[in-house]
């Protein structure tokens, strides 16, 4: 027996630092690119401490015991004692422990959690970025309703500022994650939700839906430019300049479901219809409905294979 | 099958081990049915306010009917009580004539309850007019289709009843209808006063 | 006609597809054939069809749900196959949708929940000394409910599609404007029916537990086994109506137009969630807590010592029944109703790691000063024990919300819900089979083998699994079809898990026809030097269960029967035995429901009143049936039982 768990145990070992070397690079969310997520990277850490000590306790008493107490021929009745049935002192330490444990955890999060709600302190001297993001079957719509543009699939932001997204959606629950900037939240159709995210690095991140929205939903991603001030800028006159105007009817075809290129416009959605009130909870269906009653076929988009 | 002794004396439905266990399995089912329909209440309570297009429930729900409705439920779970009674007297004709009017006092219910639907229907609230009266019609009807199927339910018994009288397996079932029609009324007295009374105040 | 046969009533253009129908077909042939050529008919009618044994349901339900256990485990390495070859589209999103769909829901609602029923359907009643449960015609009511809903959602693969929402099944996609049809229907009836079987389950073993306990026993004398039971029946008989409201409203949504959980109409999509996590968060501790009481039971046979704590075992599972109530919206914190509401959500969620560390901590206890011997059932309790501590303390980071925003959605969830799911739930299973085959089967499953499958199983589980925690920190979402490059490696490493864990369960299944053809016959009742009552009797057990009831006079009731002397035979003191009738009216009356569900799912309301006039037909035959069951003679209980035990000495 006890060389069976040993060389399961170092099994396990080489197969966790294997992971670990291999994986490391890419573990987005342990490696944030702004405050948000490295405030969520610091929580995390900290109860992957605290976590790992629990398992090691676990796993030395329960070594110790399986060896110690395993029948063997030669310990006959040796420490067995079958009415051995509970003790007071050792059931007390081990709620108690995990309760202080467990309050230890407790006030860091409820911290952040209130933290998150309000734009990151470190960029409280500027006001800012509103963007409204809005999904659909199974693309995104960025609107920055004070620069009076609209992208779809992709966004650009500017560094060291708070983006405050309002998020909705115009049918199915989506949810907004760009994970080396920060934590997600879900979009849903006929009401708005919050998020606030920054980039202190600039620099292309990924983005995307992660919450299951059916055919497409592997696709509906987007990148994020993050770039500083004046760049950002700049960008925004030129969309300003060059880009199209979104009319209704032209929103109203982006809308049914399929997938969509990167695009950008020099007004935004919002005139027509907000997703995130109540009555516009309804505008894609009187649109779409029968485009639903089909399994669709998805063509371009900007598909995960060509990038 | 028993793990407790039978008794000899104490009312008839109580008597074996097999009956107070039917019982006490009727009262758990009557516990995940309150569970069943504060489900529903809540649902109902979240859409409250959702109307749509569709008429608010102030403007359709009318006191007098639904006192009326309340007043032939509450009436019939005070006859269903004296059936019960009746039952413990001995007497099958008693339980009978009281257990018949009780459930005409419920297909009275129900018969209201049907014109007081068609009568929103004609005024523009159906099922699928809007979340509320969604949530109206269902929790309502809920409650309606278990008056239905505890009428049948009862029916059924009545025939039995008449065929063996009055045995311990008879008044066991008819103990376990009693409780179930009692439950109803206590759910309706819900609807009556978070759906019906503060419909028509808010 | 034929044209709506082709193009929406079966499913077509699909290679896969064909295949599971042909070999349906031809399975469907064969079994009927067999029957046929062997005169088994008779006897599958007579033994099983109709039976109101438990020993027999529980039976029943354990070969389903290991039927289902397969169908899941196909569908898992499906998905495997997709996520390590995913440029070849082995699978399109649409067919990937559909099967991790089916995974999830037939994993939880059709494999883990009737695994565990049926264990506790056939031990139960044993360990409190009783000769059946309190109704047994409910019981097979329950039973047949929950294979004719398992067979209707099974059979959305190759008649009208399979349902491709997942397990959650969220509105409003999965409501009717967005995707109308009939797949999703086979979801919601199909559950909508097992469920209703559950529920019933959940009475009957309430009622059972509290009301048919041999003399003596009182609550704190039952066997853990059986306060979990007692303890997940009743949070089935409080969480599964709220499963049936929520199905029903969806249902009423996508059949007669309301506007519960739809864009239109100022529905309230949110609702839907809400309703599911109430019943869906209880549900995860329905399938675990049987598992406790399992590993509770097989540590303490195996390490040959009373249970450690036995009174902090039965109130922490209480505090957790408790507490599953309140914490549903850590599956939604995400959804953006504020700080205050995740804060009180998280720390009640926290809060359950403690119970459940109590329970951990008092498994080593029970071990500590014991002597441990390493069979089957023991190796499974033990893997359990790490395994499932990782599940734990991922639980809890998950449960800090702050971070949750970062993991919600990803590969770290789905390797946390396996590490409960599976080291506790499956490995649970697995456990409490091996520990009770003897009893059912008359003989022990081969240890070799049993060894053989449990190292494939367990290795193959950590390397499946624990690298999805560090995809989740690399931000890959689940659910997802297609993947990017730097995800690829651990994805492989993930596939050579899985395909280790096939290998364990083919062993398993294996050692099933090797045992039966080559294991040692039981020749006594009591395989392992058991504790409890269920090894009090003969094995095979009669259908009676005991002969003459035992007095029980404190915890541990058998051991202390052994240390006496005594047996559940006391020939001077029998007396003729009362027991309840075979019926077909469950196995009919749930072929009825068959039938209207059919209906409802394609909307064929004729078919689906035709089904439920043939539901109510049933209950009304039920209603005036007035066969109470039948006596069993002294002289038969003395010939059984001389029969049965005369190898015994
Ligand atoms: C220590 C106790 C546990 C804690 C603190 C815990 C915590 C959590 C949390 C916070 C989530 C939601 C994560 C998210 O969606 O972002 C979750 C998901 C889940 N947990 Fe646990 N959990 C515990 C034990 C269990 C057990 C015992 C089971 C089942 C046997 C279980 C099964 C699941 C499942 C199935 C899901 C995901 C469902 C889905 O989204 O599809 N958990 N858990
Ligand atoms: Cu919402
Ligand atoms: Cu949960």
């Amino acid at each position: 027996m006890k060389y069976r768990w040993g060389k399961y145990v170092a099994l396990l070992a080489a197969a966790l630092l294997l992971m670990i070397g291999s994986g490391c690079s890419d573990m987005t969310v342990l490696d944030p690119k702004g405050p948000v997520g490295e405030s969520q990277r610091d929580l995390i850490v900290f109860s992957i401490i605290m976590m790992l000590f629990i398992v090691a306790v676990v796993m030395v008493a329960l070594t110790y015991i399986l060896v110690k107490f395993r029948e063997r021929p030669d310990r006959g009745d040796k420490d067995y004692d079958p009415d051995h049935e509970g003790n007071t002192k050792l059931e007390i330490i081990w709620t108690v422990v995990p309760l202080i444990i467990v309050t230890a955890l407790s006030v860091p999060t409820v911290i952040t959690i209130f933290q998150l709600e309000e734009p990151p302190e470190s960029s409280s001297d500027k006001e800012p970025l509103v963007v409204h993001a809005t999904a659909a079957d199974w693309k995104w719509f960025f609107s920055y309703p004070e620069q009076d543009i609209e992208t779809v699939n992709y966004l650009h932001i500017p560094t060291d500022r708070a983006i405050e997204f309002r998020l909705s959606s115009a049918d199915s629950m989506a949810s907004l994650w760009i994970p080396a900037l920060g934590g997600q939240k879900y979009n849903m159709a006929g009401m708005e939700t919050k998020l606030y995210l920054q980039a202190d690095e600039a620099g292309t991140y990924q983005g995307r839906n992660s919450n299951f929205t059916g055919t497409g939903f592997a696709e509906q991603t987007f990148d994020v430019h993050a770039e500083p001030a004046e760049e950002f800028e700049s960008w925004v006159e030129e969309t300003q300049q060059n880009a199209p105007e979104l009319t209704q009817s032209e929103y109203d075809k982006l809308l049914a479901p399929g997938l969509l290129e990167e695009m950008e416009f020099s007004s935004t959605h919002l005139e027509y219809v907000d997703h995130g009130e109540m009555d516009g909870s309804d505008y894609l269906i009187e649109r779409h409905q029968e485009a639903f009653e089909e399994l669709p076929h998805l063509e371009g988009g900007r598909g995960v294979g060509d990038e | 099958m028993s793990a407790e002794s039978d008794l000899t004396t104490g009312p008839l439905e109580y008597r074996s081990h097999e009956d107070r266990m039917t019982i006490l399995g009727f009262w758990i089912f009557l516990g995940a049915e309150i569970a069943l329909f504060s489900t529903l209440f809540a649902t109902y309570a979240v859409m409250f306010g959702r109307t749509a297009k569709a008429p608010s429930p102030a403007e359709l729900f009318e006191l007098p009917m639904v006192l009326i409705m309340t007043f032939l439920l509450l009436t019939s779970s005070f006859t269903c009580g004296i059936a019960i009674h009746e039952m413990r007297r001995g007497s099958l004709k008693g339980l009978l004539t009281w257990l018949a009017v009780t459930l005409l006092l419920g297909l009275g219910f129900l018969g209201f309850e049907i014109y007081e639907f068609v009568h929103y229907a004609h005024e523009g609230a159906t099922l699928p007019s809007s979340a509320f009266w969604s949530s109206f019609f269902v929790l309502t009807g809920t409650h309606g289709l278990h008056v239905l199927l505890g009428i049948s339910w009862a029916s059924l018994l009545i025939v039995q009843l008449r065929r063996r009288g009055l045995t311990q397996v008879t008044s066991r079932k008819m103990f376990v209808v009693g409780l179930y029609w009692h439950f109803l009324d206590v759910i309706w007295i819900f609807i009556f006063t978070s759906v019906y009374l503060i419909g028509m105040v808010v | 006609m034929l044209d709506f046969l082709l193009n929406e009533f079966l499913v077509t253009g699909d290679p896969l597809i064909y295949g599971a129908m042909v070999s349906m077909v031809l399975v469907s042939i064969a079994i009927v054939y067999v029957l046929t050529y062997f005169k088994k008919w008779g006897y599958l009618w007579r033994e099983w069809l109709t039976t109101v044994d438990h020993k027999k349901i529980g039976i029943m339900y354990i070969i389903a749900a290991i039927a289902m256990l397969f169908r899941g485990g196909v569908d898992a390495l499906l998905m495997r196959t997709q996520l390590t070859l995913p440029g070849m589209e082995f699978l399109n999103s649409q067919h990937y949708n559909e099967i991790f769909t089916t995974h999830g829901t037939i994993m939880i609602i059709f494999m883990a929940m009737p695994f565990l029923i049926g264990l506790m359907n056939f031990v139960v009643p044993l360990q409190i000394g009783a000769r059946d449960v309190a109704f047994p015609f409910l019981n097979a009511v329950s039973f047949w409910s929950f294979a004719i809903g398992a067979l209707l959602f099974n059979l959305s693969f190759v008649i009208g599609g399979s349902p491709d929402a997942g397990w959650t099944n969220y509105a409003p996609m999965a409501g009717p404007n967005l995707n109308p049809g009939p797949n999703i229907n086979y979801y919601l009836i199909g559950l909508q029916i097992s469920g209703i079987g559950t529920l019933a389950t959940g009475i009957n073993f309430l009622a059972t537990i509290l009301k048919m306990r041999a003399p003596g026993m009182t609550l704190m004398r039952m066997p853990i086994f059986t306060w979990s039971s007692l303890i997940t029946s009743l949070i089935i008989t409080f969480a599964f109506p709220i499963l049936t409201v929520a199905l029903a409203l969806m249902t009423i949504d996508r059949i007669f137009g309301s506007q519960f959980f739809t864009l239109t109409g100022d529905g309230m999509p949110m609702m839907w969630a809400n309703l599911f996590w109430l019943w869906g968060h209880p549900e995860v501790y329905i399938v675990i807590l049987p598992a406790f009481g399992i590993f509770s039971e097989v540590i303490s046979t195996f390490a040959r010592k009373q249970l450690f704590g036995y009174k902090a075992m039965v109130w922490s599972m209480v505090i957790i029944a408790g507490l599953s109530f309140v914490v549903w919206v850590h599956h939604f914190f995400t959804m953006g109703a504020g700080a205050g509401v995740n804060s009180f959500f998280s720390i009640t969620t926290m809060l359950i790691s403690v119970p459940t560390g109590v329970k951990i901590f008092n498994w080593l206890g029970t071990m500590y000063k014991g002597k441990i011997r390493f069979d089957t059932p023991m190796l499974w309790a033990l893997g359990f024990i790490p395994c499932f501590v990782l599940g734990g303390v991922t639980g809890v980071m998950l449960a800090m919300a702050a971070a949750d925003y970062q993991y919600h959605n990803t590969y770290f969830l789905v390797a946390h819900f396996h590490n409960v799911l599976i080291a506790g739930t499956v490995f649970g299973c697995f456990a409490g089979l091996t520990f009770w085959y003897p009893k059912m089967f008359g003989h022990k499953m081969n240890e070799t083998l049993g060894k053989i499958s449990f190292w494939f199983f367990l290795i193959g589980f950590n390397v499946c699994f624990l690298p999805m925690y560090f995809l989740g920190f690399a931000g890959m979402p689940r659910r997802t079809y297609s993947i990017e490059p730097e995800w690829m490696p651990l994805n492989v490493v993930s596939s050579v898990g899985a395909v280790l864990m096939a290998v364990g369960f083919a062993v398993f299944v294996y050692n099933i026809y090797y045992s039966f053809r080559y294991s040692p016959r039981e020749t006594q009742g009591d395989a392992w030097d058991g504790r409890a009552l269920e090894w009090a009797t003969t094995t095979p057990v009669p259908f009676y269960n005991f002969a003459t009831v035992p007095k029980v006079e404190g915890p541990e009731a058998y051991w202390l029967m052994k240390q006496k002397g005594k047996t559940t035979y006391d020939k001077n003191n029998l007396e003729p035995i009362h027991m309840p009738s075979d019926s077909g009216v469950p196995f009919i009356m749930m072929a009825f429901m068959f039938v209207a569900g059919f209906g409802l799912v394609w909307e064929w309301m004729i078919v689906a009143i035709a089904g439920l006039i043939g539901v109510l037909a049933c209950m009304f035959i039920r209603s005036f049936d007035y066969d109470h069951g039948f006596h069993v003679s002294v002289e038969e209980i003395k010939e059984t039982e001389e029969k049965a035990r005369r190898e015994e000495k």
